[in-house]
């Protein structure tokens, strides 16, 4: 434990440094939320695999690199143009942009949005955004008990805040790229605050990508709050260098009769963790949660989701598929959480996984705990290979061995990316999926 | 344009074909039939080089080449179709995409043009009038959520694009209600020509009632014992298979 507290100090003690770059900046409520989440940071340890949440993804390897923190914007001789391959073209001018954590606003365009639309930068909110802000930032995502989320905590300085006014609908994308440029390991703690005000629709996509193959950790926390009768489709695209490292959470705040769509997909990152957590606080919520994790090499991905029932009447859905190639490994544990007093509550949750080489492995724990009575509730998982017959049906079309390959893995990752209805992301990600399985198909 | 000789096939220790023999030219239509078990649809899979089965006898002549030694998609792209007893689900792919993929295979084989989507758009929806399908059907994933006789004419969309030289349909009628079978056979005369050769593998008369084969054939024991015109099955529908059944067998 010494050990672990003693790297935890001198790796990760910027926020200290932040606090006084940034003092009478920010308003006093931040200052002191940072200032509480440092102190807590200090008493708490990072978890190990002793610890049941953690029990398959050691963070040992995470801890062990000395970071270097970014405190300035440095563009590194970015430009529009070469983050274009980053961005998608219908949220081109709805794109925040921030380079190893810090906001660039030359990168940034918000052209494209409503005035009603609320996006900004965390550090550049007017005093009206501020009091929104202060009712949301840091009362979902809980940094009491979480070491990851207490460090992110006390990091918050930038960060992206995308506030949709009650009854407004957005019906343009709302885009927030973090882009990792550095080649000396950085350790950045992306912050992302959603909130949908009543009524409200939105489609906000987060993506984390790098231009450098390297080392470097990403620790974000990204918080949304769904107001009743609001409507939240989220897309969470983690295209993280293959050296670089990704803790995550998403924790969801869902009010009466709102609607929330997650669309997450893990694809890049050596070790990446993302823990995903519904609440459900009313009656009549709809729920989606969907995820593909497409991991080769010694790739290894964690996810962790729970869908929290509460109340009566509220349907949720998770579809979670994974393809492992080479010596990978992923975890996933879902927990469907039906408290009392939930009734007619529907809830369904599967996970299937496509294993391509006898070397990658899946842990997967689908978990329904149920508290109330007439409850509809199911739950699955499946580790799987490419069938025989499903080759032979392919082959007796004509199709060779390697086409049929890839075009049922494609098909099996397509399950998911299909649902998208963003038409560039969709294009991209099926892009990225094939070429990281080092495949080709000649598609529509 | 098929020499069958002494086929032997078994799958694990099991033997199924016991020395198969049969001669199909060109312009032909057979009929398979015989009862549960007897071979009918290992003989189909065989054809079509079904890795679960292992041939340990005889030999198979296609269009002059020995057919047993050409892998399965290579057989395919020399035309020979097979039509499943129970088509593959492919989830996430499109039935316009799959298509498109597996004609253009047969293309490049064949030395012709490779079409884009759009040229190949023109080529299903004249195909398409073939199985009387429904356009909705061309970007559902393959076979995913379609009904018995969706998948059977989805298997007889296939050969109309693939256009093989030899098909052979396993019990393509099984499951399927009097519009489906009426639709599929219909089908299959709309594309059998003087060039072309099909097997139809059967447990039943009726398919025989819409589409009329030049030869019967009985298996029983993964051997054919008895051949002959389409009287053959009407008294194979009257009387069973038990009067067909050589001396000293037993069921």
């Amino acid at each position: 434990m010494a050990q672990v507290a003693k790297e935890k100090n001198s790796n990760f003690s910027a926020y200290k440094i932040l606090a006084g770059m940034r003092e009478g900046m920010d308003p006093a409520w931040l200052a002191a939320l940072r200032a509480k989440a440092g102190a807590r940071f200090e008493e708490i340890d990072f978890p190990t695999t002793r610890n049941e949440e953690w029990k398959y993804t050691n963070v040992a390897p995470i801890l062990k690199v000395p970071y270097r923190e970014i405190f300035d914007l440095d563009a590194d001789g970015l430009t529009v143009e070469r983050i274009a391959p980053f961005t998608f073209v219908e949220s081109r001018h709805s794109q925040m942009v921030f380079i190893n954590g810090i906001y660039s606003k030359e990168l940034s365009d918000l052209s494209g949005l409503p005035e009603s639309a609320v996006v900004t930068s965390l550090a550049g909110m007017t005093e009206e955004q501020a009091l929104v802000a202060s009712r949301h930032l840091a009362a979902y995502a809980k940094y009491q008990d979480d070491a990851f989320t207490a460090l992110n905590t006390a990091h918050i300085g930038d960060g992206a805040l995308v506030y949709i006014p009650g009854g407004k609908i957005v019906e343009t994308p709302v885009h927030v790229i973090f882009i990792s440029t550095s080649e000396e390991a950085s350790a950045t703690h992306p912050r992302v605050l959603i909130i949908a005000g009543k009524g409200a629709m939105a489609t906000i996509i987060e993506s984390y990508v790098s231009t450098e193959d390297n080392v470097y950790l990403t620790n974000a926390v990204t918080e949304v709050f769904a107001a009743e009768e609001s409507a939240i489709t989220h897309y969470r695209l983690q295209e993280e260098s293959e050296k670089a490292f990704h803790v995550a959470t998403t924790q969801v705040h869902q009010e009466r009769e709102s609607n929330y769509v997650s669309y997450a997909f893990s694809l890049g990152a050596e070790i990446a963790r993302h823990t995903l957590n519904v609440v459900l606080t009313d009656e009549h919520t709809d729920t989606t949660i969907d995820g593909l994790y497409v991991v080769t090499g010694k790739q290894h991905v964690d996810n962790h989701t729970t869908m929290d029932h509460s109340k009566p009447n509220c349907t949720s859905h998770q579809l979670y598929k994974g393809i492992l190639d080479g010596k990978s490994r992923a975890v996933l544990k879902g927990k469907v959480l039906v408290r009392e007093g939930a009734l007619l509550t529907e809830a369904h949750q599967l996970n299937k996984n496509l294993l391509l080489s006898k070397d990658s492995s899946v842990d997967t724990k689908p978990q329904l705990e149920i508290f109330a009575d007439d409850v509809k509730c199911s739950h699955g998982a499946t580790v799987g290979q490419l069938e025989d017959d499903e080759l032979f049906y392919l082959a007796s079309r004509g199709i060779a061995p390697e086409q049929a390959r890839a075009l049922l893995t494609f098909g099996f990752a397509e399950d998911v990316i299909s649902k998208i209805k963003l038409k560039s992301v969709r294009k991209q990600l099926d892009k990225t999926v094939l070429d990281k399985l080092h495949q080709s198909l000649d598609l529509e | 344009m098929l020499e069958i000789r002494n086929l032997r096939a078994k799958i694990g220790d099991k033997e199924i074909l016991k020395g198969l023999n049969l001669t199909v030219r060109a312009g032909e239509i057979h009929a398979i039939m015989g009862p549960n078990g007897s071979g009918k649809s290992t003989l189909a899979k065989v054809l079509a080089g079904h890795p679960s089965y292992e041939v340990t006898g005889g030999e198979v002549i296609y269009q002059g080449k020995n057919l047993l030694e050409i892998d399965p998609d290579e057989r395919a792209r020399e035309g020979v179709f097979l039509a499943f007893q129970y088509p593959i689900e492919i989830p996430g792919v499109s039935n316009a995409n799959f298509l498109r993929m597996a004609y253009n295979e047969k293309a490049k084989h064949d030395g012709r043009d490779e079409l884009d989507p759009l040229e190949f758009d023109d080529l299903l929806q004249e195909r398409m009038k073939i199985v009387e399908m429904d356009s909705v059907f061309i970007n559902r994933s393959v076979n995913e959520g379609f009904s018995g006789g969706e998948k059977k004419r989805n298997e007889i969309l296939q050969m109309a694009v693939l256009e093989p030289k030899l098909a052979i349909l396993d019990e393509t009628d099984s499951g399927l209600d009097i519009d489906s079978l009426r639709i599929v056979a219909n089908g299959v005369n709309k594309l059998a020509n003087k060039d072309n050769a099909i097997i139809l593998v059967t447990h039943y008369q009726r398919l025989l009632n819409y589409i009329e084969p030049n030869f019967v054939h009985v298996l029983y024991k993964g051997q054919i014992v008895k051949s002959g015109g389409k009287e053959l099955a009407l008294a194979l529908e009257e009387k069973g298979y038990d009067w067909i059944k050589p001396a000293g067998a037993t069921a």
